[in-house]
């Protein structure tokens, strides 16, 4: 399980908060989706959540363990071991083939190639992709879905308990988003995983099991995705049908 | 009242250099513990030594060789006015061994690869390849910083000398083919006149050059930010900054050396 307890965040000493004290729960096995406007600091919440980027203050609690307040490089290892992320663009090293991109964790640790083979395989199937076809290629030969599919492999290679998908199907036509989607669920499914989407895009709702909105600093609100269609909360209701007129301040806004 | 805003002015940009000055020291010392507490990547610090040493030759040999030349030109024109053009050779060669080898090579190197380095991390980190790297807990200094500033400071020693040679050759064409003046002579001279301790003093330079414009070219691309812009300024910044420091440097290594 994941708690958020009262996480600030800004990145100067007078700057403007970007979360403000948001608190929040994540079941374990379940797909949490958190939605927001542009902006709003959806990603900057879940790199704090992996630890790249630290709260100005708050207390974020994966299974217990305060992260927040880990010191050492080894401590950090194994909390962050269990917990995976999804870049928004694959973030895929450039210099490195498909092979050795999902591979490098175990291959930096010194396991042999003959014995990371058969794992990024293994890894690659898991993905709906054809190891045979994609191994030797590098990233700039993928097309997008294709990277995210491997940055999926890769984040899946170290057996997380936990992965956190940041805006997984941007950029991505809608029959490639609808195949992403079933794979995030499949994923999730298949190996019991906690995960954690961030999405602009409502067809989520279908597969996710719980819905979080981030507006003005913080969560505004948290309810199953089954019933967010129905929910009266006038947040989550201006923001999934579009609306201009509501609490959501929108660009047009004189204020803004 | 602008009294008082130059001396904020001045204060503020103090504390600002200061704190650049203490981050870019802890980067380095960062590298170095790493290097010393974890274990080398002897294929990833190969590979960045063909990247950066290997790469260069081609470059290092031309500006080597037409740097001998010219100074071999510009010597005869003082030389001959004293009849001493005997000591061509000697100057030729000390000037490339004890100066011009090494800075011209560390100059020549920061700009082709001293802007790679940044380049590359620059477009990593904005492309977050280094925060996926943190993600999936690898070591991000061993990955990338230890390999490129080892090997940079190992291989620029090597390039140097490669320097000194052409330069000594590239001087000997001009005098014997252009100004006719008597090979054997150039050569004995360069003999009789350099000594071991110019050679060492010369490499040992190099290899400071080499620690140096890895080691900025490293920082100012892992702290890149801004996008496109930000990897353009910090491939700028780190070739402009290394060069200065190679010069600084320059100064106190003689001082010190010789």
């Amino acid at each position: 399980m994941i708690e958020l307890k009262d996480v600030k965040k800004r990145f100067s000493d007078n700057g403007p908060w970007i979360t403000d004290g948001v608190n929040l729960t994540i079941p374990t096995g379940q797909m949490t989706c958190i939605i927001g406007k542009s902006g709003e600091g959806k990603s900057v919440l879940l790199k704090q959540i992996i630890g790249l980027i630290k709260p100005t203050s708050g207390e974020i609690l994966i299974d217990g363990v305060d992260i927040t307040t880990l010191k050492t490089a080894k401590e950090e290892e194994q909390v962050f071991r269990k917990v995976g992320y999804v870049f928004q663009f694959a973030a895929l090293l450039d210099s490195l083939n498909v092979f050795e991109n999902i591979g490098l964790p175990l291959l930096e640790k010194g396991v042999p190639k003959d014995e990371v083979l058969p794992i990024v395989k293994e890894k690659l199937e898991l993905v709906d992709l054809n190891p045979n076809d994609t191994l030797e290629k590098y990233p700039s030969e993928l097309s997008g879905g294709m990277r995210k599919r491997v940055g999926l492999a890769r984040t899946l290679v170290t057996n997380p308990k936990i992965v956190l998908y940041d805006e997984p199907t941007t950029g991505l036509d809608p029959i490639t988003t609808h195949i992403i989607h079933e794979l995030i669920t499949s994923m999730q499914k298949k190996l019991n995983l906690t995960s954690v989407v961030i999405s602009h895009d409502l067809e989520i709702f279908k597969y996710a099991d719980n819905v979080a909105l981030l507006c003005d600093r913080k969560i505004q609100y948290v309810g199953p995705a089954k019933t967010v269609w129905e929910s009266d909360n006038p947040y989550v209701y201006q923001f999934i049908r579009g609306l201009t007129n509501g609490p959501i301040k929108t660009e047009m806004d004189p204020q803004i | 009242m602008l009294l008082f805003d130059f001396v904020q002015g001045v204060g503020a940009y103090t504390i600002v250099m200061a704190n650049s000055c203490g981050q870019v020291s802890l980067f380095l010392f960062q590298v170095i513990f790493t290097l010393v507490t974890s274990k080398l990547k002897v294929h990833k610090l190969f590979e960045q030594m063909r990247m950066i040493g290997v790469d260069s030759l081609s470059i290092i040999l031309l500006t080597g060789a037409f740097s001998g030349g010219v100074l071999a030109l510009q010597s005869y024109i003082g030389f001959k006015r004293f009849g001493a053009e005997e000591f061509i050779g000697p100057v030729v060669a000390l000037s490339l061994i004890r100066e011009l080898g090494p800075v011209l090579t560390g100059l020549m190197v920061t700009g082709r690869a001293g802007s790679s380095i940044a380049a590359e991390l620059g477009t990593m980190q904005i492309t977050e390849q280094i925060d996926a790297l943190k993600t999936l807990c690898i070591n991000v200094p061993q990955f990338l910083m230890v390999p490129r500033v080892l090997g940079a400071t190992i291989i620029l020693p090597f390039l140097s000398l490669f320097s000194m040679i052409c330069g000594i050759v590239g001087g000997y064409c001009v005098c014997v083919y252009v100004l006719h003046l008597n090979g054997e002579q150039y050569i004995s001279g360069i003999r009789t006149f350099v000594e071991m301790s110019d050679i060492n003093g010369g490499l040992i330079k190099s290899a400071v050059f080499g620690l140096i414009f890895s080691w900025i070219g490293c920082y100012k691309g892992f702290y890149t930010s801004g996008g496109a812009k930000g990897v353009g300024i910090a491939t700028t910044q780190s070739v402009v900054t290394s060069s200065i420091m190679i010069l600084i440097a320059n100064y106190f290594l003689t001082a010190f050396l010789f």
